[in-house]
């Protein structure tokens, strides 16, 4: 099947070298059909576009991306982005459509870090990028067939905009404009891939929507823009990413995920990434819920050098729920600075954050969350929990809970606490003969449980194991 | 099984344990009493290897082992559960996820879930709790006797060779400490040794030991055949003891 582009997000596999393919360990005989220069300038924006046929709008749009991203300075907040350099970046790889590739090329260690996660055979050959072997082709079509007898669209962001233009047009950009910070400006600007979902009015998905079925057929960039349309009183609960490591082959991840939940519509985010040591992942996600509509995010984020990431919901119709449940595990060299927005527009409105943090070793994370009540938002309710856990001595976590309020009868809450895995309690489960390591393990898994139970088993299972895995840095 | 000569231990520096010898052989039941800051329940936490104490001398031979080389969760393997006093909690860990990980890290191989959950059910059962009990996070928001029970629990189903119990029955009321005891008489044999810690005499009285030892100061003062000695302290206090210990070391 075609694999257009190089890297995909939450799901590729990585190399520090340009070049690396779509697969993600380095193979200098790739050929590409088309490579951008190194670095941005507005031509590369244009030979973008055009390469992927959009029509003139979207290229306006970009441009005017583009143009914000050059005045925008970087953000002198959050972690430290003193040594991204933008000018070395490629910013669109198109590889020569099908490369024969089997899962006997993948490489040793890759595979063996799939084993020790217990990741599913077909999601196996879709994160090395061997789909051509994916054997659950016929579960993937009969979903498609399922999605389309009830008028769900869920396609690539790409195939979205050529397949759906009017509504793509109506809605992109429209709840995370170009000008809302540095990074979404980028990711306008030069965005490919990601997913288009829209769910007709009415729908109920009882089966999640996966990211990865889709990426089998379409593999998306580093850039990938994800839009999701639920219409009234639909639900779908979309998932993205998975636990495997993620080695990117460029430094930078930036990603822009936009949803849109209708009055009465339930929308369900899950993702758990888990990059290379090496990445910037710079991420802008942001739902605007209407009337009693619900958007939950789960985020769960593990590796990267530094993580900038607050899914954010706002609040606009009356009665309209947001929560974002999240877990950032920070180990040596990484800083993990997430945490969630909530913007209280109308009366009536709700919402939860719960943030759980592992710091280990010189890992360092941050909580950084807002909650911001507008004048009128009569009865909002806002309650905020975040919990950090440091494994040693000299791990590190902050807090930055802002909290803006212009309306008298709104009630919020925020607790934060810090903890230590105490000695007691890791000897209490040594004492029934439990080896330290799964010890600590075992006290994490627990810590994280309130999240993990929200995730389908699967990925429950898969995040306590990578944590585990982590715990003996033994993970490759 | 155990034999413990001229033990000692410190916690922040000061001695608790003075030079402890007992030996206990398989298939005995001790019990060891004592007043409140005896060191009795040092003693049982020492053996575990509770990392807050630290041996400064003597030695412990447990099955022919050097028991005081090997890490708590070596110990445990071997065979030694400590029932505590006051066991931590651990939230978010299920009582069944957790005592699964305990039963197979001491197998070569793994028992199945399906497997493993029908023994532990017979158990939770077994001690009068309701099946929802292995969902329940560790301890969590457990009650004094709760707590307990958990541990028999854990103790049966690890079904370890020297069971230590260290105050098992503070926190019980009547008819749990008889289901407690039962659980515990179930599981003397020939080839188990249990030894319980007690400040009371009533627990010894459903768990009728082998012998009884009296600890003061840091020592092990008093020792007889039977249940008498645990007996009169019932009835008499541990001043008696205590006057007798003192007399001995004055002369």
């Amino acid at each position: 099947m075609p694999i257009d582009e190089t890297t995909e997000a939450g799901q590729t596999v990585a190399q520090p070298e340009i070049g690396a393919y779509a697969a993600g360990w380095h193979d200098a005989d790739t050929k590409y059909s088309f490579r951008a220069e190194p670095g941005l300038s507005e031509n590369v924006i244009r030979q973008i576009s055009e390469i992927k046929g959009e029509p003139q709008w979207m290229l306006d749009f970009r441009l005017r991306s583009y143009e914000h991203f050059l005045k925008r300075p970087l953000p002198r907040w959050g972690g430290n982005l003193g040594e991204l350099d933008f000018d070395s970046i490629y910013y669109y790889l198109k590889p020569e459509a099908e490369n024969a590739r089997s899962w006997d090329d993948v490489p040793e260690a890759i595979k063996d870090t799939f084993e020790k996660l217990g990741i599913p055979e077909a999601e196996r050959t879709v994160l090395a990028g061997v789909g051509a072997q994916y054997d659950s082709e016929t579960v993937y079509h009969n979903l498609q067939q399922e999605w389309r007898d009830k008028g769900v669209v869920f396609l690539d962001m790409d195939g979205g905009l050529r397949e759906h233009e009017d509504i793509v047009k109506e809605h992109f950009g429209t709840v995370i404009a170009p000008e809302d910070n540095k990074f979404s400006a980028l990711n306008s600007a030069v965005w490919s891939g990601g997913s288009f979902v829209y769910v007709p009015k009415g729908v109920q998905l009882e089966i999640p929507l996966q990211a990865y079925f889709r990426i089998n057929a379409d593999r998306a960039g580093q850039f990938e823009r994800t839009l999701i349309i639920v219409e009234e009183g639909a639900f779908v609960h979309y998932i993205e990413g998975c636990t495997a490591p993620t080695y990117a082959s460029e430094a930078l991840h930036s990603a822009v995920v936009e949803i849109i939940a209708k009055p009465g519509a339930r929308v369900r985010y899950s993702t758990v990434q888990n990059w290379s040591a090496n990445v910037y992942n710079l991420v802008t996600k942001r739902a605007v819920a209407m009337e009693h509509a619900t958007v939950e995010w789960l985020d769960g984020n593990i590796g990267s050098k530094l993580t900038m990431k607050y899914p954010a919901v706002v609040l606009a119709g009356e009665g309209a729920r947001g929560e974002v449940l999240s877990v950032a595990y920070a180990k040596d060299g990484q800083h993990q600075d997430t945490g969630a927005k909530m913007i209280h527009v109308a009366p009536g409105t709700s919402s939860r954050i719960i943030s759980k943090s592992i710091s280990k070793g010189l890992g360092r994370s941050s909580y950084r969350g807002l909650v911001r009540v507008h004048s009128g938002a009569r009865g909002a309710k806002s309650n905020v929990e975040c919990d950090a856990l440091l494994l040693d001595e000299n791990s590190r976590t902050d807090t930055y809970p802002y909290i803006e309020i212009d309306e008298d009868s709104a009630s919020v809450g925020h607790e934060a606490r810090v903890s230590r895995v105490s000695e007691q309690q890791v000897f209490y489960l040594m004492q029934r003969g439990i080896p330290e390591p799964e010890a600590m393990a075992l006290v994490v898994s627990g810590f994280i449980e309130p999240i993990t139970k929200e995730l389908p088993l699967e990925y429950a299972v898969e995040l306590n194991r990578l944590i585990e895995l982590e715990m003996e840095g033994s993970v490759g | 099984m155990l034999k413990i000569s001229g033990l000692k231990a410190v916690v922040e520096g000061m001695e608790i344990l003075k030079g402890i010898d007992l030996e206990v052989k398989p298939g005995e039941v001790h019990g060891i009493m004592g007043p409140n800051g005896s060191g009795k329940s040092t003693l049982a936490r020492v053996l575990s290897g509770d990392p807050t104490y630290a041996v400064t001398g003597g030695e412990v031979d447990y099955c022919g082992q050097d028991l005081l080389a090997m890490a708590p969760d070596e110990r445990a393997r071997t065979g030694l559960f400590l029932a505590f006093q006051y066991p931590v909690e651990v939230p978010g860990v299920t009582i069944g996820n957790f005592l699964r990980t305990a039963f197979n890290s001491r197998r070569e191989e793994e028992l199945s879930a399906m497997e493993f959950y029908g023994l532990l059910l017979n158990k939770v059962r077994e001690l009068g709790l309701a099946d929802q009990w292995v969902n329940r996070y560790l301890n969590e928001g457990f009650s004094g006797g709760e707590k307990k029970r958990n541990e028999i629990l854990q103790m049966m189903v690890l079904e370890p060779q020297l069971c230590i119990l260290d105050e098992t029955d503070s926190g019980l009321d009547v008819d749990a400490l008889k289901i407690v005891s039962e659980g515990v008489n179930k599981m003397r044999s020939p080839e188990r040794s249990i030894i319980i810690v007690t400040h009371y005499e009533r627990l010894l009285e459903y768990i009728v030991p082998d012998k009884c030892h009296i600890m003061l100061e840091g020592r092990i003062v008093l020792s007889e055949d039977g249940i008498d000695l645990a007996r009169r302290i019932d009835e008499q206090g541990y001043e008696h003891v205590k006057q007798q210990y003192a007399a001995q070391t004055q002369a």
